[in-house]
């Protein structure tokens, strides 16, 4: 029955990866950057729910979603002030860009704060309950819960909704979008604001499920999650969903079989042979260069 | 001859330079503090200059470099404190080691282009360390202690001859070869250029130097960890490059030599010295996307008037 | 004479489009021969596959008695067969000088190792290039701006580098993906007395894409016509000129404008 729990473990943690990933992907579909800041705007999100919780005493609904409005507006306000210029420079100058906006966000934080962890509240009164026989983590069900319920929306706002199909419209071809009337800028921002929104709730849970955050905590998960996307076919939100359950499961099996030291190597090794052997990710499809 | 004359005059620049230092040295006339500024800037330089041929000149957007600074780091100190081997031939060997490594990475991602190829050298990067990290026999995660052997002479020297060689070989059929990648990698193909070679020699050239990089990295400091080679030393060579100009040589060198200066100065604030360079970056990447020089050499700014080329 | 080129039944897919398909060619020594077609014929897909940048999904391509489909761009190129491109592809930060060394560089054989330690081999090598490319540059009268950046040059010397630059690979086959476009008609008189030159002082075969009917027809020995991805003639200009399915495809094209 170990085998459960570890599979309940891997899918939690996978879904702390999908979350995440779906801001890196929707964005790359929409603008063709990796947003390197993204992780950090996840830690910033785990921070905003500690304060919320700690320190002004707040419910746990009321948290999160504090935290996902503020990541949402430090998206917008990343988009707007870097990335918008930049939509004509080339793709090294867009992701060096990002790069720096990530370090800028980390050292800020720490300047302010230092770099020392916090803890996180507990927020559940039993740890752990039983199952015919298994002993399932709470944390784990309450981070699927929280994780299937976002997905829903955001599935719901894709395709559902009119800002859902301008998301759709631009990614597919910016120009003609902006010549059907499509208010293009906008719609970027409102990528962003998404994106942002769903790595602030991942932060709030990875603090819950984890208890341990500081300000360096974005940058391995950011990457693994940028692995999750490519995994699944970047720009394509289910296949951002699928390569974050799966990074999750593979690197718990990593951790299970006795190579926790291994851990983070497995997301890059996974990187490595799906960026040689299919570029496209799973879901993708290959794109040739026009000559 | 015209050349050769140029190449004499570097020379003797190089010469008196490492005379006058050498000699402040050796009259106890520069304590060990600014030493070690002197030697890390050497070592910056090295760094700079072997991304430089990999990004600036190629084209090929590597993330990575601090893995092919790891591996020449811990096979050098292997081979000097665990062989016995002399410190030379640690050098040479931890620079060939990291040249194997470079093409080991380089050949299959290469094949990716921009982004992608930017995330895998890092995650391949990010592979070494966890491999070092991993390794009992060279300290794992406590790192490993190396004896202090790096001097001015060896980081001088190692400098020049990385200098000298990337030059001539961006100066010379190979060289326009990976330019002409970097500028368009269809037509360069198209032209009879053996495009995966000249991307896969850059690399494992460029990885050669960052190797003997880390050979006088590792023996500057007492220990070598594999926490020194994450991303963030990535970032901090990339940003070398990125700020002397891409493609530029010499702006490669002067960035490394300046920043080192403001590293040094900011030694004690860490955070501060991050924020600095994280706003250089975003801010030339948003008003001078090609870097401070862009393509052009420090010496084109003066021979520009002179030989008053043709307008057309 | 004898044949150079021979291309049989090429095609090729993307997806479920069928592109090309059914291409069948053929290229004596030393022809100069057009081919012609609507937008979107499918003239510059035939140009990548026989350079390389495509391998097709059907047929086969001989070129001097060998099986060229499929091979890399740059063996290809090595081989024998070199290209301009239609959307002007030069190395817009290097030279115009050196933009034609990249070219030569294949002809050259000083290594790696003979460059960077700066050997005997390397002076003579490098020396013969910059020769042999200020040659080709003094050809397309380009050699007054050989210390120019290729993006600098005005659009006609640019369009006149990028042929200078595929001769500089040295090519049995020329492959001139509409060398005219965007010229004057005293440009284009120009250069199509230029490539009549280069073709006799260099022995070449010519495969010349235009758009334009009336100069192909001016030059050409033979002409292809293909639309929508198929061969639909071939032969003399007088006999393409009176051809109904290429008068049709034409004046389709110009009924669909």
């Amino acid at each position: 029955m170990e085998w459960i729990q570890q599979l309940v473990n891997g899918i939690s943690l996978g879904s702390i990866y999908a979350l995440i990933a779906l801001g890196y992907t929707m964005v790359y579909g929409i603008i063709k950057l990796i947003n390197f800041a993204h992780g950090d705007v996840f830690m910033l999100g785990a921070f905003i729910g500690f304060f919320a919780i700690a320190r002004w005493d707040m419910h746990f609904i009321p948290a999160l979603l504090m935290a996902m409005i503020l990541c949402a507006v430090i998206g917008v306000i990343i988009e707007r002030v870097a990335y918008k210029r930049l939509r004509n420079a080339t793709r090294i100058a867009a992701l060096i860009t990002a790069i720096g906006v990530s370090l800028l966000i980390e050292y800020t934080v720490i300047f302010f704060r230092g770099a020392a962890p916090e803890a996180y509240p507990t927020i559940f009164e039993n740890p752990s309950f039983n199952v015919f026989g298994v002993q399932i983590d709470t944390r784990s069900i309450f981070i699927l819960t929280v994780s299937i319920v976002l997905m829903m929306l955001l599935q719901f706002i894709v395709h559902r909704t009119k800002i859902g199909k301008a998301m759709r419209a631009v990614s597919h071809d910016a120009d003609a979008a902006r010549l059907m009337g499509i208010n293009v800028d906008n719609t970027i921002s409102a990528t962003f604001a998404i994106g942002s929104a769903l790595a602030g709730a991942a932060g709030v849970i990875f603090g819950i499920y984890y208890t341990r955050i500081d300000p360096l905590m974005g940058v391995l998960p950011g990457l693994k999650a940028f692995v999750a996307a490519v995994l699944g076919g970047i720009g394509i939100i289910p296949g951002a969903m699928a390569g974050g359950l799966v990074l999750g499961v593979v690197e718990t099996v990593v951790s299970a079989l006795g190579f926790s030291l291994w851990r983070d190597a497995a997301a890059f090794v996974i990187l490595i042979l799906i960026l040689i052997l299919r570029p496209a990710g799973i879901f993708g499809k290959n794109a040739r260069e026009k000559v | 001859m015209k050349k050769s004359k140029v190449f004499w005059g570097y020379a003797i620049i190089a010469l008196v330079l490492y005379a006058v230092v050498q000699t402040l040295i050796s009259f106890g006339m520069v304590n060990t503090h600014y030493q070690n500024m002197l030697i890390t800037m050497c070592i910056n330089v090295m760094l700079a200059v072997s991304l430089h041929l990999v990004i600036g000149v190629t084209g090929q957007f590597s993330i990575g470099h601090a893995g092919f600074l790891a591996v020449g780091a811990y096979i050098s100190a292997i081979c000097t404190m665990k062989l016995g081997m002399p410190f030379s031939m640690a050098i040479l060997a931890g620079a060939v080691v990291a040249m194997l490594a470079g093409l080991l990475v380089g050949i299959p991602s290469l094949r990716l282009r921009g982004d992608y190829l930017a995330i895998a050298t890092l995650g391949f990067a990010e592979i070494i360390r966890i491999v070092f990290l991993n390794i009992d026999y060279v300290g794992g995660a406590a790192g490993m202690q190396v004896t202090h052997q790096s001097t001015w002479t060896y980081a001088f020297v190692g400098t020049a001859i990385t200098i000298l060689i990337i030059s001539n070989f961006t100066n010379s059929r190979h060289g326009r070869a990976c330019i002409a990648i970097r500028e368009d990698e269809i037509a360069a193909d198209a032209m009879g250029i053996n495009t995966t070679y000249y991307k896969v020699a850059a690399f494992a050239v460029g990885s050669f130097f960052a190797g003997v990089a880390g050979a006088i990295y590792a023996h500057n400091f007492y220990i070598i960890q594999p926490t020194a080679f994450g991303f963030l030393k990535s970032f901090d060579i990339l940003i070398l490059v990125v700020l002397g100009g891409l493609g530029s040589l010499s702006g490669a060198v002067l960035a490394a030599i300046f920043l080192t200066f403001v590293s040094t100065y900011l030694q004690a604030f860490p955070e501060t010295r991050m924020i600095i360079y994280s706003l250089v970056l975003i801010l030339v990447m948003l008003y001078r996307p090609t870097g401070l020089l862009g393509t052009k050499e420090i010496t084109d700014l003066f021979k520009f008037r002179k030989k008053g080329g043709t307008k057309v | 004479m004898s044949t150079l080129l021979k291309v049989d039944s090429l095609g090729i897919q993307f997806g479920g489009l069928k592109a090309v398909q059914n291409v069948n060619m053929y290229m004596e020594n030393g022809e100069l021969i057009g081919l012609i077609g609507p937008n979107g014929a499918g003239k510059t897909t035939t140009f990548n596959m026989l350079t390389g940048v495509y391998a097709p999904t059907e047929g086969t391509i001989t070129f001097a008695g060998k099986q060229i489909q499929g091979l890399d761009p740059y063996k290809v190129t090595r081989g024998g067969i070199s290209r301009t491109f239609q959307n002007i592809r030069l190395f817009k930060e290097l030279s115009v000088l050196d933009n034609v060394k990249v070219a030569n560089h294949s002809l050259a054989n000083h290594n790696i190792l003979s460059s960077i330690f700066r050997l005997p081999k390397h002076f003579s090598g490098e020396a013969k290039m910059e020769e042999e490319s200020l040659a080709f540059l003094k050809i397309f009268g380009l050699d007054v701006y050989k210390d120019e950046l290729s993006k600098n040059l005005p659009y006609g010397m640019q369009r006149r580098l990028e042929i200078a630059r595929a001769l500089a690979a040295g090519p049995k086959l020329l492959l001139l993906d509409e060398p005219a476009a965007g010229m004057n008609p005293q440009e284009t008189k120009e250069l199509m007395d230029l490539i009549a030159f280069i073709r006799k002082e260099f022995d070449l075969t010519i495969l010349l894409i235009e758009h334009d009917m009336n100069l192909v027809m001016g030059i050409c020995e033979r002409i292809y016509v293909l639309d929508h991805g198929q061969l639909i003639a071939e032969g003399t200009p007088a006999e393409i000129r009176s051809n109904p399915k290429v008068i049709e495809a034409y004046l389709g094209e110009e009924v669909a404008d």
